[in-house]
């Protein structure tokens, strides 16, 4: 009976060990980007990095700022959202609400491939498609911009925000739209002014999710963006905050100051994540709780 | 009706079937242009050989064998964690701080951006022995983690409790009845986390580029888990951005596409299967 307890204890001792390796995973990655990214912020200054206006690194006098990269990233990521929340949000409440069963299975299927198509094969397509179309259409010397990259983003957030849309749109209670129409409001006018504020904080958070993949996403847009380190135009070549770490992470030598200000870059992008994670759970929450 | 009110019901209907026909167009271009620029190139040649300067032939079969090792090297670690970390969440864990401490850094996972992870991984996996197939991999077992535990959990909780109280009354102890009832009854959640995982997997390209660099060798599993290799989404990217080889890199595009929608199909059919199953 002893020796029963023991082996259970064990057991018990080892489920909980593999329950704690997420926990484990998390401190592991923030103390692992602190310590990393801490020396070169300091060598350089934290206003100077945050808000110089000017990156160099393999200048014969480096200059580190990263206000560029920041400021691309949060323009890239609002023009994304600026474009892909539209179009996701309406297609949302069309599959949720009015398409029937036949027509919302096959659009699912192609969201869910949507979401499925790796990022390097959105980069190949930009590249090949939206580059060229971009010169052509806008007369640029180079269509890698900006733009493209804020487009491809748009596409690639359309399947969060269209499936946590439409999770947050058919929890709404069938009463309240039962009521509306009961009123003699029409059904298109029930969805827009009974259904969609019923599911807000849902489809809030599906906008939160897009926010995080887009300013997370690095290969796709250093295929279409250019990568020079610009301040953000949009007909301009442009560097992201993800892009910055990956195009330079290959040739940097360890221990460089370069590559120890690239940390700090990553650094940076994992405050902006945690905040933009912080903000989505807030609002899965409010759901929950409601 | 008045007039307002009929403009409204016009432009929002309307916005919303521009939009869903948007997508669905956008679905279908993105598929057939890839499609009918990748299949074309797609050999034989192609598949079963190793790319040589000397012939100045490319073959990617050293990326597809890459693919396979790393998948298969992450799924055999992920499993067990990933199980592991659920059973304990829904058959043991009693703190609710702990499980919500636990749960939401399941969600920061899940949450952070791949090329965080590439150069975490890098730091902590291929600085200590080597850029190689082994440290992409166990860098990937740290991103699908999330998913395996999340899928695993959900399919537990739909073992009805009155199984385990059955098993606990008959005498078994915790682990047996974990082992002879629980564990059997997440089988579902387990193969759908395994075809999630696949899917990431194969997409996956910023965590790989400084964990499993992108060498194109062509080993065993044994050798090829401990050098340097890339798989067919970094090779696609170095073909098509470093070596401008747009031919070779549509070919692997139209792979990784069929091969996305052959995942999404079967895990729309594994779900329906156990489905049914459940009900019946």
């Amino acid at each position: 009976m002893k020796k029963n307890r023991l082996f259970e204890n064990i057991v018990h001792g080892i489920f909980l060990i593999l329950g704690l390796i997420t926990v484990g995973c998390v401190l592991l990655i923030t103390v692992y980007l602190i310590i990393s990214g801490i020396p070169a912020i300091k060598e350089i200054g934290l206003f100077n990095f945050l808000f110089g206006k000017e990156w160099a690194s393999t200048a014969a006098e480096p200059k580190y700022g990263i206000l560029p990269f920041i400021l691309t990233s949060v323009y890239g990521t609002a023009g994304a959202i600026l474009i892909g929340v539209p179009i996701g949000f309406f297609t949302a409440v069309y599959l949720s609400k009015v398409a029937n069963k036949k027509v919302r299975a096959v659009i699912e299927a192609a969201v869910n491939l949507l979401a499925g198509i790796p990022s390097v094969v959105y980069g190949l397509v930009g590249m090949l498609v939206l580059v060229p179309a971009i010169r052509e259409i806008f007369n640029v010397p180079d269509g890698a911009s900006l733009l493209a990259a804020i487009v491809v983003l748009a596409i690639m957030i359309l399947p969060n925000i269209i499936k946590v849309s439409i999770t947050a749109l058919d929890a709404v209670p069938k009463e309240y739209e039962d009521a509306s129409l009961a009123l003699g409001a029409t059904p298109t006018e029930t969805f827009f002014k009974v259904s969609v504020p019923a599911a807000k904080s849902g489809i809030a958070a599906a906008v939160v999710l897009g926010v995080g993949r887009a300013i997370g996403e690095a290969m796709a847009v250093m295929m279409v963006a250019g990568n020079v380190a610009n301040m953000p135009s949009l007909f301009e070549s442009v560097r992201f905050l993800t892009t910055a770490v990956a195009s330079e992470m290959a040739y940097s030598s360890p221990g460089s100051l370069q590559r120890n200000a690239l940390f700090s870059i990553a650094l940076v992008l994992f405050l902006f994540i945690m905040l933009i994670n912080a903000t989505l759970n807030f609002f899965l929450k409010r759901n929950k709780e409601k | 009706m008045n007039k307002k009110r009929k403009i409204y019901i016009g432009l929002m209907r309307g916005a919303m079937i521009v939009c869903t026909a948007l997508t669905a167009a956008l679905v279908l271009f993105l598929m057939g242009y890839v499609l009918i620029n990748g299949i074309p190139n797609i050999s034989w040649e192609l598949l079963s050989t190793k790319p040589s300067y000397l012939t100045e032939r490319i073959g990617i079969l050293p990326d597809i064998l890459n693919t396979v090792y790393i998948v298969f090297a992450t799924l055999v670690i992920v499993l067990p964690l990933g199980v592991g970390a659920a059973i304990y969440l829904t058959e043991y864990a009693k703190n609710k701080k702990l499980v919500a401490m636990i749960e939401y850094a399941a969600e920061t996972l899940s949450g952070i951006p791949s090329i965080i992870y590439g150069l975490v991984g890098m730091l902590l996996f291929s600085n200590n022995f080597g850029t190689s197939l082994l440290a992409g991999a166990l860098t990937l077992v740290i991103m699908n983690l999330p998913t395996v535990m999340r899928t695993t959990q959900e399919s537990l909780k739909t073992v009805p409790q009155s199984y385990r109280e059955g098993a606990f009354g008959l005498g078994a102890g915790k682990w047996r009845v974990i082992r002879t009832v629980v564990l059997p009854g997440c089988v579902d959640g387990v193969i759908t986390g395994c075809i999630l995982s696949v899917g990431r997997i194969l997409g996956e390209s910023a965590a790989l580029l400084f964990t499993a660099g992108f060498a194109h060798a062509l080993n065993d599993i044994f050798t090829g888990l401990t050098s340097p290799g890339a798989t067919l989404t970094v090779a696609l990217y170095v073909y098509a951005k470093e070596e401008g080889e747009f031919g070779v890199a549509f070919a692997i595009a139209a792979i990784l596409m069929i091969l996305t929608l052959l995942i999404n199909l079967s895990a729309t059919l594994v779900g329906k299967y156990f489905a049914k199953r459940r009900n019946v």
